[in-house]
């Protein structure tokens, strides 16, 4: 995984709150066995009003989303992380995550940072008024920075040191072998097996 | 030195600790179980073929086909050509990587909520994931259960194990007996009203009290299954009686010395006394009426004999300006009474409510009954196991007579991945457990409510009681 560190893009509005993935991308885009191209999916169906955010053009090019509280609930699909991602987002900012929707952006380095409800709606007025200037989001000291406006998020200490060292979960799993080991001997042996199979 | 009191959910914790984390580092938890299905693995098989990683426990890990697959002419190949692709990319994993897999056509096949229980492969104790939401289902039976991404799907695969940050508990207490014809569902949708889509965000909820010790496993698992609806990481329920009982005959339960070895280790599958949870819900099942959504999340739910709230009722504006949206894309107006809302399809169906009981408990209010004009039933058993049982009892004629679909096994109407779908501006009632838009089919509108309300609702037409069907 690249390390993700301070990048500065335009942003995005979305005065939505209640975001499930369900509207992030649309199941239909779920039967893809690619783990790219799922831009044409981000919010698929709102997209279709041609009011809908993603469809005005000062917001064009965005990096960085201020949704509203309660963003990436239901379904736990990746397929969301990857759909912002590949549209070009780098950053999502509300004031409440869904629990998975928190861990897959983790673990694809897009940053998914906690701020107030306040500060959103700060984000959201300065956004609106100037749509070309240029959010800097800098992951190491939590701070979002455009123009005079300076906003604290809050990310969990362990996901922002993975993503800035840009680690690989599983590498850094595999290194405590011996205990996964050591657990797995002493497993006691009326939980199940798959294997060989029963009932069939 | 006094041991610390704990939840079932921290000892749960606990019993599954490979390595505590330090300086912030999640803890790693050892994973007992992994549930496998078509949607979100092939990116996961294709991370371990790139980095030459191999299954690491392949005989803790068990696959089915569920959410592409057709629930009619399940002899022909699947027509939509990237569902066929993703169903066969999954048998292609499987056999490469050597898992074992019920494919479609075969009796173990099914919505893998509903399998894992039926092999008797959940159990008490266990830690169990799967990249689905909905694991949360199996937290019935006293395990931890959990929905993951495709990234921890690979992780799982390739590691056995978890890196998780800890939890906060909250106790929802049930206490109570529940009136005719309001049903596990109804205690779900209540919890999820009362707490808000958000409101379990970060803890693991345990269901207590007389109410919950007086479900069936499967009322049981229809409670935790929705436990995500509530933004919770798992909801659980401590192993019992009715869960050893459950069990004990299913193929994969343990056997000989260790089933007394595993009914020793259950019986201490409960919260300590003394235990203090990070919050406590109360609901009173005594007064509890059926409950039904009346916009597009599952937090938006009412009372059947209520009328839809005014969004100016609700003092937070974002849930206020969630609810003028709702009511916008539900084409409904704050005020209407919910039992003068007509419905054209009803959808008996999901790993929430397509068990054999909850296909009893709706043929027994449908029996020797007509449906309503006007109005399409589609009924989707959870697994093919469960509708092979069902037609050993008859409940398939009922279906048919009545006038319904009788379908073969999948997630089929619950979410827009198969040919199960709702057509735009379409409205059902549903036993499935999201009323997002578009959930069920683009421009579909869903109302969330129990296999009994889905009954009384296809007999008259609007949504219902069953105690509507006596006046």
């Amino acid at each position: 995984m690249d390390k993700v560190t301070q990048f500065a893009g335009t942003g995005m509005p979305l005065r939505i709150s209640n975001v499930d993935t369900d509207q992030i991308i649309p199941a239909v885009f779920l039967k893809r066995i690619t783990k790219t191209g799922f831009e044409d999916g981000l919010f698929a169906n709102w997209r279709q009003n041609p009011d809908f955010v993603l469809n005005n053009p000062s917001y064009q090019g965005a990096e960085v989303l201020i949704a509203g509280s309660d963003f990436g609930t239901g379904s736990s699909r990746e397929h969301a992380v990857w759909a912002l991602r590949d549209y070009g987002f780098k950053a999502v900012f509300s004031s409440k995550f869904a629990d998975i929707f928190l861990g897959n952006s983790g673990k694809q380095g897009l940053i998914a940072g906690v701020i107030t409800d306040a500060d959103t709606e700060t984000l959201w007025e300065h956004i609106e008024a100037n749509p070309a200037s240029k959010i800097t989001v800098d992951l190491p000291s939590q701070e979002i920075r455009v123009d005079q406006v300076l906003i604290r998020f809050e990310i969990d200490e362990y996901t922002k040191w993975r993503l800035t060292e840009g680690l690989d979960d599983i590498g850094i799993t595999l290194q405590s072998e011996a205990a996964i080991a050591a657990y797995e001997a002493k497993r006691e042996s009326w939980k199940p097996k798959t294997l060989p199979a029963k009932g069939v | 030195m006094t041991i610390k009191p704990l939840t079932l959910a921290e000892k749960l914790w606990r019993d599954h600790l490979v390595l505590k984390g330090e300086n912030g580092a999640p803890d790693l938890l050892y994973i007992d179980l992994h549930l496998i299905h078509e949607v979100t693995s092939p990116q996961a098989f294709d991370g371990l073929r790139s980095a030459g990683r191999d299954v690491r426990r392949r005989d803790l890990t068990i696959a089915t086909e569920d959410h592409n697959t057709p629930t009619q002419d399940i002899h022909l190949p699947i027509v939509d050509p990237t569902s066929r692709a993703q169903v066969q990319a999954l048998r292609d994993n499987t056999a490469e990587f050597d898992i074992r897999i019920h494919s479609l056509g075969d009796k173990n096949q099914g919505i893998v909520h509903v399998v894992g229980p039926q092999l008797g492969l959940t159990m008490p104790g266990l830690t169990v994931v799967c990249g689905d939401s909905h694991t949360s289902t199996h937290g019935a039976f006293g395990a931890l259960a959990m929905g993951i991404g495709t990234s921890e799907v690979e992780h799982v695969l390739a590691t056995q194990t978890l890196p998780l940050q800890s939890f906060k508990t909250m106790a929802i207490n049930v206490e109570g007996t529940l009136r005719k014809g309001v049903s596990a569902k109804d205690i779900i949708l209540a919890v999820i009203s009362k707490i808000s889509t958000g409101g379990g965000q970060g803890y693991v909820l345990e269901y207590r009290g007389s109410a919950i010790r007086a479900l069936s496993m499967e009322g049981r698992m229809t409670i935790c299954n929705m436990s995500i609806e509530a933004g919770a990481r798992a909801g659980i329920i401590a192993p019992d009686q009715i869960t050893f009982d459950y069990l004990k005959d299913k193929p994969h339960a343990p056997q000989g010395a260790d089933w007394d070895q595993a009914l020793k280790d259950w019986s201490e599958l409960t919260t300590d006394q003394d235990a203090v949870f990070d919050a406590e819900v109360f609901i009173d099942a005594d007064t509890l009426d059926p409950f039904i959504t009346w916009g597009t999340n599952p937090g938006q739910g009412v009372s059947l004999m209520d009328s839809i709230p005014d969004p100016d009722s609700f003092d937070d504006p974002s849930q206020k300006a969630a609810a003028i949206r709702a009511l916008a894309y539900m084409d409904l107006k704050a005020g209407t009474k919910m039992k003068d809302i007509a419905v054209d399809t009803v959808f008996l169906g999901s790993c929430t409510n397509a068990r054999i009981e909850d296909l009893r408990a709706a043929a027994d209010i449908i029996r020797g009954q007509k449906m309503a004009p006007g109005i399409r039933m589609m009924v989707v058993p959870g697994s093919q196991k469960v509708r092979i049982q069902a037609e050993e009892e008859g409940l398939d004629k009922v279906f048919v007579d009545f006038g319904a679909d009788w379908r073969f096994a999948g997630c089929s109407m619950c979410l827009g991945m198969n040919p199960d779908q709702l057509a735009p501006g379409e409205r059902a009632a549903s036993t499935s457990n999201r009323n997002f838009e578009g959930r069920q089919g683009k421009g579909g509108r869903t109302h969330l409510v129990s296999p009994m309300v889905a009954a009384a609702t296809a007999i008259r037409g609007t949504l219902s009681a069953p105690a509507d069907l006596e006046q």
